[in-house]
């Protein structure tokens, strides 16, 4: 299997998870993988296809089906020096799990006072717009980021991905990587070559400009990308943040942004109460509140529990590109 | 598996009159632990404190089973007895209590919330069965880095066996057959819900039918049986023969912690019953009748537990409680603040 690229090559968001996590079991023998369907499957998208025959069951754990499991033993495993990567088969799965991540792996460190650490990373596909229904389709950052002790990383684009991923193998600390379904095959890149990090915690400017701050993370960032493209057209030049870390969070970037432009528009699939949305929106005003000359304004996924399986329930949840347009709209004008 | 080997015919088990005369200072050592945490507790010199009166003969036994430097303990709120047997000073079980700086867990955790890497001892919470999977795991590194002669000792009480994410552990453990030992300390109460409330079955070994792995009762106030058994149960995973579970019947003496009041939900006749059947007076028995020890030399082992314990309080209740900067320290290698 050759999956480790030599030069620059151009892949999708879900061969990226795949190559970065081959080079990760390639080159540091303490790393693993485990979770439901992640052996001779291969996971449910594939990204894990062929690691069994090459990396041997000892590596590449088929899980009884019990999430709270996964994440119990791969926490065993970090606080004996291994490197696990945990696999939720999908984020709606997390909950049982949720004791093992908020409970158990965020406070290891500091309930031990750092005599014992959790280096483990959970990696799990998260969002809508793919007919999931109620359990395939949820996205499950704010259950999570409120927790001290835990990092969250929510990349969007390919290369993004394989910085960050490596990073969070390395991280001495619990991390919950979160892969847009979406994206996986939808969304392609440059990928450079070679062995690579991109620090937790750094967001990244994707399109400059001057009248507007967008800040998204996940799918939402390359629907914001199109909008802002098209808004050029009418003459309006709109800044695209992509967050890519949730926590830690980088309000240095969007800080100097929002004092450029002296607007922000938060968008997220998420539900919008106590969403991210809503920790960057109180940020922004404690920290540049004389800098805004319009309010924030925050684009979020609907307040309800899911979206639906008909296809009217699921568009009229997702955030379509148009009502980003329409938002950066009201808000340049205002 | 262990039937045979939890037969009381079994006098000493092959065991030094020194290695008996220790089991029975570590147990008179965590009763006057215990003691003291729930008297400093009625003093007002510290908030709460939770007690293992009852357990002791399930400690010691295990924990001379135990292979100090080379098997990790992962263990739940009511092993004072076990932590002190495998490593844990009776310095570090004050420090806990008086919630210290110097405490391994800089003040913290409750009392009795282990943590001690360099003696084998993983870090708990206090969420009940949740330390299981961490078991499970690290004996999945041990055998992964093919680490030969070691194994993990899990324990937990009744209450535990009801929870889900104890029998994923069990389960996970069975299914790779890991270097695991789950020791089922029953003490017959999950804080006020009898055994009977918690399960159908009159023995938690029953339980290990379900995973298909060997599953054993025992009295756990005899201490040399539980000896026998953990000790068996530990080789037999240390040599690959895989997890088992051992049952260790007792009777939890105290409230479940210095907030409690068990007067609410239990008799005091049920209490005395089973005080009859006390493990430290009963060990203290066999080791006159074995002759490893003399009324003269236990009265003198009294004397000096309880003056180790006295030294110890004193010294460790003068000594500072963390500074409110350390509340910030070691939530991430590096900085805790959310925004970078």
């Amino acid at each position: 299997m050759a999956l480790a690229p030599s030069a620059a090559t151009t892949m999708t968001n879900v061969e990226a998870v795949r190559s970065t996590l081959y080079d990760a079991l390639k080159h540091d023998p303490r790393t693993l993988i485990l979770g439901e369907d992640v052996g001779a499957r291969g996971n449910v998208f594939l990204i894990t296809k062929g690691f069994l025959e090459e990396f041997g069951p000892e590596r590449i754990l088929d899980t009884p089906l019990a999430e709270a499991s996964i994440v119990g033993v791969a926490i065993g495993m970090a606080m004996e020096g291994l490197r696990p990567i945990a696999e939720i088969q999908f984020a709606d799965f997390i909950y049982p799990a949720f004791n093992q991540i908020v409970g158990e792996a965020a406070k290891t460190r500091y309930r031990s006072n750092g005599d014992y650490t959790c280096p483990l990373v959970i990696r799990t596909p998260y969002g809508g717009g793919v007919h999931g229904a109620l359990s395939h389709s949820v996205s499950i950052e704010a259950l999570f980021y409120h927790v001290p002790g835990l990092k969250i990383v929510a990349p969007s684009f390919p290369a993004d991905i394989k910085g960050l991923l490596n990073a969070a193998i390395e991280d001495p600390d619990p991390v919950l990587f979160l892969e847009h379904k979406k994206t996986y095959r939808s969304v392609k890149g440059e990928v450079p070559a070679g062995h690579y990090t991109i620090p937790l915690g750094r967001a990244e400017v994707k399109r400059p400009g001057e009248e507007l701050t967008v800040v998204s993370y996940g799918y939402n960032v390359h629907q914001a990308l199109d909008a802002a493209a098209r808004l050029a057209d009418e003459g309006m030049s709109i800044e695209v943040i992509d967050l890519r870390s949730i926590r830690p969070m980088d309000r240095t970037t969007i800080l100097a942004s929002v004092r450029k432009t002296r607007k922000l528009l938060v968008i997220h699939e998420d539900s919008k109460f106590g969403g991210v949305g809503a920790e960057i929106s109180a940020m922004v005003v404690e920290e540049a509140f004389f800098d805004l000359d319009a309010p924030i304004r925050r684009l979020c996924g609907p307040d309800v529990p899911a979206m639906g399986y008909a296809p009217t329930l699921e568009s009229e949840f997702m955030i379509s590109t148009e009502r980003m347009a329409d938002a950066m709209r009201e808000l340049v004008k205002f | 598996m262990a039937k045979a080997m939890s037969a009381p015919a079994i006098e000493r088990c092959g065991l030094s009159d020194e290695q008996l005369r220790w089991m029975l200072r570590t147990m008179l050592l965590a009763r006057t632990l215990d003691n003291r945490g729930f008297q400093l507790n009625r003093q007002g010199k510290i908030p709460f404190a939770t007690g293992s009166e009852g357990h002791e003969g399930i400690h010691v036994g295990a924990a001379l089973a135990f292979r100090r430097g080379a098997d990790v303990l992962v263990p739940y709120y009511r092993d004072i007895g076990l932590a002190l047997g495998v490593g844990v000073e009776p310095f570090e079980a004050l420090a806990s209590m008086f919630a210290r700086a110097a405490d391994n867990s800089g003040g913290r955790q409750f009392p009795n919330h282990w943590t001690k890497k360099s003696s084998g001892i993983l870090s708990i919470s206090s969420i009940i069965a949740a330390q299981c999977s961490h078991a499970v795991g690290a004996a999945y590194a041990m055998r992964y880095r093919k680490e030969e002669g070691r194994a993990v000792l899990c324990t937990f009480g009744d209450g535990a066996t009801s929870e889900g994410e104890w029998h994923e552990s069990v389960n996970f453990a069975a299914v790779h057959k890991l270097p695991i030992v789950f020791l089922c300390e029953n003490n017959e109460w999950a804080i006020s819900t009898p055994r009977s409330h918690q399960m159908a079955i009159a023995d938690i070994s029953e339980k290990a039918g379900g995973y298909g792995i060997p599953g054993v009762t025992l009295d756990g106030a005899n201490a040399l049986d539980v000896y026998a058994a953990v000790k068996a149960a530990l080789e037999r995973a240390r040599g690959g023969g895989g997890p088992s579970l051992v049952e260790a019947k007792c009777y939890r003496f105290l409230s479940h912690t210095t907030d409690d009041d068990d007067r609410t939900y239990r008799t005091r006749a049920e209490i005395e019953r089973h005080r009859a059947q006390d493990p430290i007076p009963r060990f203290e028995r066999l080791l006159l009748a074995l002759g490893a020890i003399d009324e003269d030399a236990v009265a003198e082992m009294k004397r000096g537990v309880l003056a180790e314990v006295n030294e110890l309080t004193d010294r460790v209740e003068a000594l500072p409680y963390p500074a409110p900067a350390e509340l910030y320290r070691n939530v991430y290698e590096g900085s805790h603040e959310p925004w970078l």
